[in-house]
Parts: C-alpha cells; sequence; structure tokens
C-alpha cells in the first residue's frame, strides 16, 4: 500500500486586501493535486518558483490544515491527525548559541526524551554525516555544507520515516551541492525512509530520485510523474547518458 | 573543510581609542584657559581645576550622598529589569495583553516625572522608596518594549520546524524565541542604564534628605556652582559605569547569538 496518497487537494491563500480593495482576495496555489508515494521511494518535486511545492510540503507536514481535498499519510487524514515526519528547509536553522549537538539533540528535547541516550544514538551517525570531532562547535564556525549536513543529521533524528526536504541544498554552491547530493543518496540508502524533495534544479531531481513529479506554474497541478529507471547506486557517469539527456527533455517539454 | 570568509568580521580594535579622549581634553583646556582669561566668577562658570579642587574637597560628604543615590538607583533599576523582562514575556506571548497595556505603557512615559516624583512622596513616604519608584517608571519601560519587539520578531520557517518536531508554542520561546530577543532585551537594558542614575537624581530633587540631588539644590541655592559641578562629574561618571557594566554583561551572554547566526 501507498505510505502518502493525495487526492485532489486544493489551497488557496488569503492575501490582504490592496489599496482601494475591501475584500480579502483569495490566491489559488493548488488547484488540484494528486499523487501516491511508495514507502521507501526517492520522489522528487520539481517546478518554477511560486507553483506551490513549499505550500504542498507544508501541507504534508501538518502545519497547514486549512485545504480541500484529502491527504492520507499510514492510512492517516492529515487533516484529523498530525503524523510525525521529518522536515527541513532550505536554511539551516541552527541555532548559533547552541554547539552541533545541542542542535541535532533539538527534537528529543522536544520530545522529552532521554537527552544522554540520543546523544549516544548520535555519536556514530556524526561521523557518516562527516560532522566528526564538530560536536561540540558552533554553528558559525562550520562551512555551508557541515550545517547543511548538521541540519539533515537533526531531521534524520526527528520522529517519523518521511523525510520532506525543501529545497535543503538551494542556498550551497554547485560544488558543495553536488557533494551533498552524492551524500544524501548514500545515507539514503543506509537510513531508508521515504522522501518527498522538492527542487527546481532539473539535474538534481534526475539524479536523486526513483519518480519526479512536475508541476505547473502557479496554480499548481502536477502534469507529469516520470519514472527514473537508472540503477542504485546512483553514480554521476549518469548525468552524461543519454537516457539521461531524455529524461530532461521529457522535464523540460512538460515545464513550458 | 575551509571556514566561511563571511565569519571573519573586522574585529573592534584592542586599547583605548585616544581620539575622543584627546578631543575632550582639548576641550576642558579651553575652558580652563577661556575662563582664567576673561577673569569669570566662579558662580557663574568654576573652571575644571576648581571643579577639581570642589570634588576634592567635599568628597566625604559628597561619598554619603552618592551611596544613597547608587542605592536608589540600583534597586529601582534591578525592579525594572525583574517587571520590564517579565511584562515584556507576558507582551510577546499575549497577543490580547500587549494590546491591552501596551497603550498605558506609552502614556506612563508621557506624564512628566516633575508630577509624578512629589505624588509618590505623598504616596510613598519621605524615604527611598518613592525615588525607586521614580527610577522604575523611567526604566521598565524601554527593558519591556525592547524585549517584547524582540520576541515578536520570529523566521516563520524556525516555528514551522519547531512545530513539525512537535513543540508547543511555549517552547517554542523557550528554546528559539527568547534567547533570540536577548540582544534586543540588553539594547533596552541600556538605554534604561543610562537613565537610573538621572532618574534617581530628579526624585531627590523634589524632595529627599539625602542623595546628589539634595547637594545638587544646596550647591545651586548657595551659588557653589563649583560643588554643582563637581555634583555633575559624579553622575556622569556613575551613569558610565552602570552602561559599562550592562555592554560587559551583554558581551558574556550574547556572544554566541550575532556571528554567524543563520537565524534571523
Amino acid at each position: 500500500m501507498e505510505q502518502i496518497l493525495a487526492e485532489n487537494v486544493i489551497k488557496y491563500y488569503t492575501v490582504a486586501p490592496e489599496n482601494g480593495k475591501k475584500l480579502n482576495e483569495r490566491l489559488l496555489v493548488l488547484s488540484g493535486v494528486s499523487f501516491k508515494v511508495e514507502r521507501n521511494e526517492f520522489v522528487s518535486i520539481l517546478g518554477p518558483s511560486g507553483c506551490g511545492k513549499s505550500t504542498l510540503l507544508r501541507l504534508l507536514a501538518g502545519l497547514d490544515r486549512d485545504y480541500e481535498g484529502s491527504i492520507h499519510v499510514d492510512g492517516t487524514d492529515l487533516k484529523e491527525k498530525r503524523v510525525p515526519v521529518c522536515y527541513m528547509l532550505q536554511k539551516d536553522y541552527l541555532m548559533p548559541w547552541r554547539t552541533l549537538m545541542e542542535n541535532v539533540l533539538l527534537p528529543a528535547e522536544i520530545e522529552g526524551a532521554d537527552l544522554k541516550k540520543e546523544a549516544e544514538l548520535i555519536r556514530p551517525m556524526l561521523k557518516e554525516f562527516g560532522l566528526e570531532e564538530f560536536e561540540n562547535y558552533r554553528p558559525h564556525a562550520l562551512s555551508g555544507g557541515m550545517r547543511q549536513r548538521a541540519a539533515l543529521l537533526r531531521t534524520y533524528r526527528m520522529r517519523g520515516d518521511i523525510m520532506l526536504l525543501d529545497e535543503p541544498f538551494g542556498a550551497l554552491d554547485e560544488i558543495t551541492r553536488i557533494q551533498m547530493q552524492d551524500w544524501l543518496l548514500d545515507v539514503w540508502e543506509r537510513y531508508r525512509k521515504t522522501v518527498l524533495f522538492v527542487t527546481h534544479n532539473i539535474d538534481e531531481a534526475v539524479f536523486l530520485s526513483d519518480r519526479v513529479l512536475v508541476m505547473s506554474p502557479r496554480p499548481g497541478r502536477i502534469v507529469k510523474d516520470i519514472r527514473i529507471d537508472f540503477p542504485r547506486p546512483r553514480s554521476r557517469d549518469m548525468l552524461l547518458s543519454s537516457q539521461f539527456l531524455g529524461y530532461k527533455g521529457e522535464i523540460l517539454s512538460s515545464l513550458e | 573543510m575551509k571556514r566561511r570568509s563571511e565569519n571573519t568580521r573586522p574585529k573592534a580594535k584592542k586599547g583605548i581609542d585616544w581620539l575622543p579622549i584627546g578631543f575632550s581634553l582639548l576641550l576642558l583646556i579651553l575652558w580652563q584657559v577661556g575662563v582664567v582669561i576673561n577673569d569669570v566668577p566662579e558662580f557663574i562658570l568654576p573652571s575644571p581645576v576648581k571643579v577639581i579642587e570642589e570634588l576634592i574637597g567635599s568628597w566625604q560628604i559628597l561619598m554619603e550622598h552618592t551611596l544613597i543615590t547608587v542605592a536608589e538607583a540600583l534597586l529601582g533599576l534591578s525592579a525594572s529589569i525583574l517587571l520590564g523582562a517579565a511584562l515584556g514575556l507576558a507582551m510577546g506571548y499575549f497577543r490580547t495583553f500587549r494590546r491591552m497595556v501596551y497603550p498605558l505603557f506609552v502614556i506612563t512615559q508621557t506624564v512628566p516625572l516633575f508630577v509624578l516624583a512629589p505624588l509618590f512622596i505623598l504616596w510613598f513616604g519621605f524615604g527611598i522608596l518613592p525615588k525607586i519608584v521614580v527610577v522604575f517608571m523611567v526604566c521598565f519601560f524601554p527593558i519591556a518594549v525592547t524585549f517584547a519587539q524582540g520576541l515578536i520578531r520570529s523566521d516563520s520557517g524556525m516555528d514551522d520546524l519547531l512545530k513539525v518536531m512537535g513543540a508547543t508554542r511555549w517552547k517554542i520561546f523557550r528554546i528559539t524565541r527568547i534567547p533570540q530577543a536577548l540582544p534586543y532585551f540588553f539594547s533596552g537594558l541600556k538605554i534604561a542604564a543610562t537613565y537610573g542614575i538621572v532618574g534617581a537624581v530628579l526624585a531627590e530633587w523634589v524632595g529627599a534628605q539625602k542623595g546628589l540631588g539634595v547637594f545638587m539644590t544646596r550647591a545651586m541655592k548657595s551659588f557653589r556652582t563649583g560643588a554643582l559641578f563637581a555634583d555633575v562629574l559624579i553622575v556622569v561618571l556613575l551613569s558610565l559605569i552602570l552602561y559599562k557594566s550592562v555592554e560587559w554583561a551583554e558581551r558574556i551572554v550574547c556572544k554566541d547569538m550575532s556571528n554567524g547566526g543563520n537565524i534571523t
């Protein structure tokens, strides 16, 4: 059975009226979005800026229940009950006054879990996330890539087996971004979670995903659902293959 | 990996900045020379040297008065910090409370202190309590308002992230909003610190047995302008010390807040 099931999701934003107008304006952001995601699948949501990708992720995270249509996660209707998920945004949101470890402990702290035990679980992971020896550093002493990895480690330590990643590498330079993609796949293959990855970078979407959902400009809906049939583990060579260019072409034409 | 270059911000130069000191000294010398050359009588404008002589001559009695004023200022300031922080927190947390009390707070700042100070004496007696209340009236406002402002300002992304982790509103405040608002709190506290001594002195003017304000009125009535200036000098120095202490506390508390933060 699918893990995420979205059916005909429609979302309006209420915009404050401009000068002269009295009524609030309703802005249609998502116009009937439907899709399924299987357990442990890596799915990218690709679309132009402002198409409602982030809005869709906010709905999935349970941050906004004011929509039409329905979203089910593991059979639970999100309008009725919050389902714990892992969530990450483009900004790392590491707290500058906390050390790296204290930042990664945040989800456990909020849940009221045993922090000593959690720290013992995190320590071996620091190595895999390339953050060994930086446990007691504050975020400002870390590079952009390291901060993003720390944020991702914190995301991993959140409860839930769905990862909602909202352009997590959007603020990184191209070289760091490529390193982070390789590394994300590495980690994902080891710790398997279902991933919904929002991006507007076509190469990134194809390289990482099992499926790419292409969204139309606002009001957003899914115009194409493309299965990416590259074997895993993925390698950079596939970026130069004609099959890759084929996918890219398919996406580009569906974005027009 | 390399440290981010944007973090290598220019550090403040160590040591003393001689330019303002030199310039102030120059003004003092001009003042001294001007008074001596023009033979200005002391009761109109005492020379800096004369002020220092008065300071040394009346040291004992000045210190007695200083002690009282400092006590009033510190007690009033402490009350402002405790209550100001509590009020600021309540204003930041409860929108309704903010809407209710904020206009009242502004009004307290518009009522002339010369009216309030004698009223406080009527209400709280001739001791140091009415002086403490005057200091409080002046100092709680910047603390409460800046702290509330810092608490209200937030990045919705940070809040969203914590909400997805399951944080309640109070947890969001405790974990991110309050630490983020601390620099604001301190900028309010710095303003309050500069008002503390002056507030106490002003309250003493209206009626008191002891304090730098009392000494001031006596010196004025007897045309001892030199003593008056010596008194003012102490007020200035005390205010500076208070201000610098707050700056120092801020540096310790907020040392990890501002650099390289990706939150605000």
